[in-house]
C-alpha cells in the first residue's frame, strides 16, 4: 500500500499528488513513468512521473480527471488513502542534449512529466525555452516551477485568457525559424504532439515526444502499446516511451487511443451512477 | 485383474462449461482415486519417478492413496514438489511420467497426474500439515520472477534454511499461473494455495518488484544477498511480423489473456479492465496458450472461434488433452493456413488473407517444415485476431546486469545447475530454455536451488 502524503489541486479537475514509493524514487530519472492501480478491482494505469523525492521517497504524480479510474482519484483519494499497487520506474529514460538550445513544449497535463526534463536539460547547461500550452488560465499549472528550470517562459491559451491566444504549434514555428535550435521536446495531447512534430520536420530540427497509448501490464509483456515508429513496431512501455516524434504513425497511435471508447464510457457512467446512489 | 482403463475423471459437459468460467475437469471422488490408485503396479525401478522432472516419489503416494492414507499421499509429494495441486493440473503428464510408465506397454498408463491433483485438492480441504522450516541459516537469496521456477527454488531454498525473497513484477504471485493460464484450466485460488503455503514456509514474496528497473541484479548482490536465481520467464510475446498486425482487434495471446485471467476482465465492468472481442475470433498457433485464447474467447461470447495453425494435427505442440477440450466446446480447428496480411477498415481488424499451406520435409526441429501453396490465398472475416506462435525471453533483466552472458535467442547462458558465466547468479526455467512447460521450469528451479546451497556453503 503506498500512503498519499498531499494532494493539491491544480486545476478544475487537475490534482497533484504526493505518493509514498521509496523504492521508485530512489531509481527514477526523467522520461520514466509508474503503472498504478488503486485497489483490487482496479485497473493497470500508466503515469508519467512528474517528480520524485528519494530522500522522503516519494513521487509527484499530476492526473486528470478523464476515465473512471482518474476520476475516482480525484474524487474519492485523499491525503491519508492508500494506492494498492505503484510499480516502477518504467520505460528509458530521457536521452538528454547536453548543448545548445532546446524547445520544451508542453499542453495540458503534459506541463507535469515536462518539468523534470527540462530540469534535467538545464542541469545540462543547455539554454532551455519553455513553451506551456492550454485551453485557458485555469487550466495552465506550474509555470513558476517551469520558470525557475527555463531560461525564457512562453504561455499560450486557446482562448487568450492567459499569455498568447494561439496553439503550441504557433511560437514553436517562430522560434525555430529565429533561433538555432538544437533539440524539440514535446510532451502532451497526441494531436498536439503531432502537430508540433510536424512544425520540427519542416524546421529540420530533431523532436522527441511521450507516447500514451493504452498499456495492460507496462513490462514488455503483453504489447497492448505498440507504436509504429519509423517501419518497425516497437513497445512504448519497454522501448519508449519517448520516440522520435517525425518517425510516429501518429493515425495509428490516435486510433488505438480510442480503441476502449465505448468501454471507458461504460466503466465511467458505471462509477457515477455507484457515487449517486451511495450519495442518496 | 487389473482395470485396462483410468478411471473416468468427471467434468462439465462441453454445452454447460462454455458459458462459464469453472474448472472443466471436476476431480475424483476418494473412491475412484482409490481405484485409480490400484491400477498401480508399484513397479520397484520406478520408470515414472526418472520421467518426473522434479522426481516426485510417485509409487510411494500412489501406494499411500490407494490405502486410503491421503495425508501421507500428499507429504510423501510435498517432499519435492511445492506446488502439486498446479502440477496435478497442467504437466504434460502424457510425455513424462504417465509416457513411461509400464502399465502404458499392455493397457492406459496410471492416472499419475490425476492422482496428484487429487491428493492435493484432498489437502486443501481438509487443511494440510503445518511444515516446520529447519533454523535460519542466516543467509540471504533473491528469487527474480514469482512463476514456477522462482517459486519453487524459494521453497526448496527456504526448506535448507535460507532465507528467501521473491521479487516478483506483477501485482500477483504466480507468474504464468496467473497471467497465462485461464481459471476454468487452473481456478486462482488453487495458485494462491499453494503460493500462501510458501509463504506459510517464511518464503518473502515482494510484489511489485521490476527487477531490472525498480532494482538490478547487482544493487541486490550488493545489499547482502548471498546468491540470486533468475526465473524472470519468456514474457515477451512474438507477433508474426505480418501487415495490419497493428490493427484494433489484433492481441498477442499474452495480452488477452492477462486482461481476462490477472486482470479478471471477464467480470468487467465490475472489474475495471474490459477486454474487446469481436464475433469472428481467430487464433494463431498450435500450443497450449492457443488453446487456451479460443477457448477463453468462446466462454466470453464469442460465435465463432477458429485456429489457425499452419502444420497439421500431429504437429501441434499443445496437449492432446487440451485439443480434446477445445473441439467439444467448439473451436473449429484450420489446418494447413498461415495468415499474411491482415486488412482493416477504419483502422479495425476486418479480414485476414490467408494461404494454405503443406508440409515440406523436415526443418531443425524435425518437424516437417510448412510450405505456401502457392495461388491459394483467400480471405477470412474475423474481428478478433489472437496471436499465440510464442514468447522470446524476457530481456529486462540480462540487459541491466553485467556478467550474464546471452545467447544469441536472448536466452540466459547457465548450465543444468542453473549456473550462470557471473558467480553467485543462477538462472533456471523459461528465461534459459526459451517457451517450455511449467514443470520443467520448476525442475530447473530445483536444480539451481541445490547448486545455490552448495554454493552458500562456500563450494
Amino acid at each position: 500500500m503506498h500512503q498519499i502524503l498531499a494532494k493539491q489541486a491544480l486545476g478544475p479537475e487537475i490534482d497533484e499528488f504526493q505518493v509514498e514509493a521509496p523504492r521508485v524514487a530512489q531509481a527514477a530519472v526523467p522520461g520514466q513513468f509508474v503503472v498504478v492501480r488503486l485497489h483490487d478491482r482496479g485497473e493497470r494505469v500508466p503515469l508519467t512521473l512528474a517528480d520524485w523525492d528519494a530522500a522522503a521517497g516519494t513521487v509527484t504524480l499530476v492526473v486528470q480527471a478523464v476515465g473512471k479510474t482518474t476520476r475516482e482519484m480525484h474524487e474519492r483519494y485523499d491525503v491519508g488513502d492508500g494506492v494498492l499497487d505503484v510499480v516502477g520506474p518504467l520505460g528509458e529514460p530521457s536521452v538528454l542534449v547536453h548543448e545548445g538550445t532546446v524547445l520544451c513544449v508542453a499542453g495540458g497535463v503534459g506541463i507535469a512529466p515536462m518539468y523534470p526534463i527540462a530540469r534535467a536539460l538545464k542541469q545540462e547547461g543547455v539554454r532551455v525555452i519553455g513553451i506551456l500550452g492550454a485551453r485557458s488560465e485555469d487550466l495552465l499549472f506550474w509555470v513558476d516551477r517551469m520558470r525557475e528550470v527555463c531560461d525564457e517562459l512562453v504561455l499560450t491559451t486557446d482562448d487568450g485568457s492567459v499569455g498568447r491566444k494561439a496553439l503550441v504549434t504557433e511560437p514553436l514555428a517562430e522560434l525555430l525559424g529565429a533561433r538555432e535550435v538544437a533539440h524539440v521536446w514535446a510532451v502532451g495531447p497526441a494531436v498536439m504532439m503531432k502537430f508540433c512534430s510536424a512544425t520540427c520536420s519542416k524546421a529540420g530540427v530533431p523532436v522527441t515526444v511521450s507516447l500514451n497509448p493504452i498499456m495492460v501490464d507496462g513490462t514488455g509483456m503483453c504489447g497492448a502499446c505498440r507504436a509504429e515508429v519509423g517501419d518497425r513496431v516497437r513497445f512504448a512501455c519497454v522501448d519508449g516511451p519517448e520516440f522520435p516524434g517525425d518517425q510516429v504513425n501518429w493515425e495509428l497511435l490516435i486510433a488505438r487511443l480510442a480503441a476502449y471508447k465505448e468501454e471507458e464510457r461504460c466503466a465511467l457512467d458505471r462509477y457515477r451512477r455507484m457515487v449517486r446512489e451511495a450519495a442518496s | 485383474m487389473i482395470r485396462e482403463t483410468q478411471v473416468a475423471m468427471r467434468e462439465q459437459s462441453a454445452a454447460s462449461r462454455v458459458r462459464n468460467f469453472d474448472e472443466v475437469p471436476l476431480g475424483y471422488t476418494d473412491e475412484e482415486a482409490r481405484e485409480e490408485a490400484a491400477r498401480c503396479l508399484q513397479c520397484k525401478k520406478a520408470p515414472c519417478v526418472q520421467g518426473c522432472p522434479v522426481e516426485v516419489d510417485i509409487p510411494a503416494f500412489i501406494g499411500q492413496t490407494e490405502r486410503g492414507d491421503f495425508a501421507a499421499a500428499a507429504a510423501t509429494i510435498k517432499r519435492t514438489n511445492n506446488l502439486p495441486a498446479i502440477c496435478g493440473r497442467v504437466c504434460p503428464q502424457e510425455t513424462q511420467c504417465q509416457g513411461v510408465c509400464t502399465l502404458a506397454k499392455k493397457f492406459e498408463p496410471c492416472g499419475i497426474g490425476r492422482l496428484e491433483r487429487f491428493v492435493a485438492d484432498w489437502e486443501r480441504e481438509h487443511g494440510a500439515q503445518a511444515v516446520e522450516p529447519p533454523p535460519s541459516t542466516g543467509l540471504r537469496v533473491a528469487v527474480v520472477g514469482a512463476g514456477p521456477a522462482g517459486l519453487t527454488c524459494a521453497a526448496d531454498l527456504r526448506m535448507m534454511g535460507h532465507e528467501v525473497t521473491v521479487f516478483e513484477a506483477l501485482h500477483e504471485p504466480g507468474g504464468v499461473l496467473m497471467y497465462g493460464i485461464p481459471e476454468f484450466r487452473l481456478p486462482k485460488d488453487v495458485v494462491n494455495y499453494e503460493v500462501d503455503g510458501l509463504r506459510r514456509l517464511g518464503v518473502d514474496i515482494a510484489l511489485n518488484m521490476v527487477v531490472g528497473k525498480t532494482i538490478t541484479v547487482d544493487t541486490l548482490l550488493s545489499e547482502g544477498y548471498g546468491a540470486v536465481f533468475v526465473g524472470s520467464g519468456a514474457g515477451l510475446p512474438r507477433f508474426l511480423g505480418i501487415e495490419g498486425e497493428t490493427l484494433i482487434g489484433v492481441y498477442s495471446a499474452n495480452e488477452f489473456l492477462t486482461r481476462v485471467n490477472l486482470m479478471r476482465a471477464w467480470q468487467f465492468p465490475e472489474y475495471d479492465t474490459p477486454v474487446k472481442l469481436g464475433r469472428h475470433v481467430a487464433v494463431v498457433g498450435g500450443g497450449n496458450v492457443a488453446m487456451d485464447a479460443a477457448r477463453t474467447a468462446l466462454r466470453l461470447g464469442a460465435e465463432h472461434v477458429s485456429i489457425l495453425y499452419r502444420r497439421t494435427r500431429q504437429e501441434m505442440p499443445a496437449r492432446v488433452e487440451e485439443v480434446h477440450h477445445a473441439e467439444e466446446e467448439g473451436v473449429d480447428m484450420q489446418f494447413l493456413v498461415n495468415p499474411v496480411q491482415l486488412h482493416g477498415n477504419d483502422g479495425v481488424l476486418a479480414e485476414a488473407e490467408c494461404l494454405r499451406m503443406e508440409l515440406g520435409p523436415p526443418d531443425d526441429s524435425g518437424r516437417r517444415r510448412p510450405v505456401p501453396i502457392e495461388g491459394s490465398e483467400f480471405l477470412l472475416d474475423v474481428d478478433t485476431l489472437i496471436v499465440a506462435v510464442g514468447n522470446q525471453a524476457h530481456p529486462l533483466v540480462p540487459r541491466t546486469t553485467s556478467g550474464l552472458n546471452v545467447t544469441r535467442w536472448g536466452t540466459l547462458e547457465a548450465d543444468d545447475d542453473g549456473v550462470t558465466t557471473r558467480k553467485g547468479v543462477f538462472a533456471g526455467g523459461d528465461i534459459v530454455t526459451g517457451a517450455a512447460t511449467v514443470i520443467s521450469a520448476m525442475g530447473a528451479g530445483k536444480k539451481a536451488a541445490a547448486a545455490i546451497h552448495r554454493h552458500l556453503a562456500g563450494g
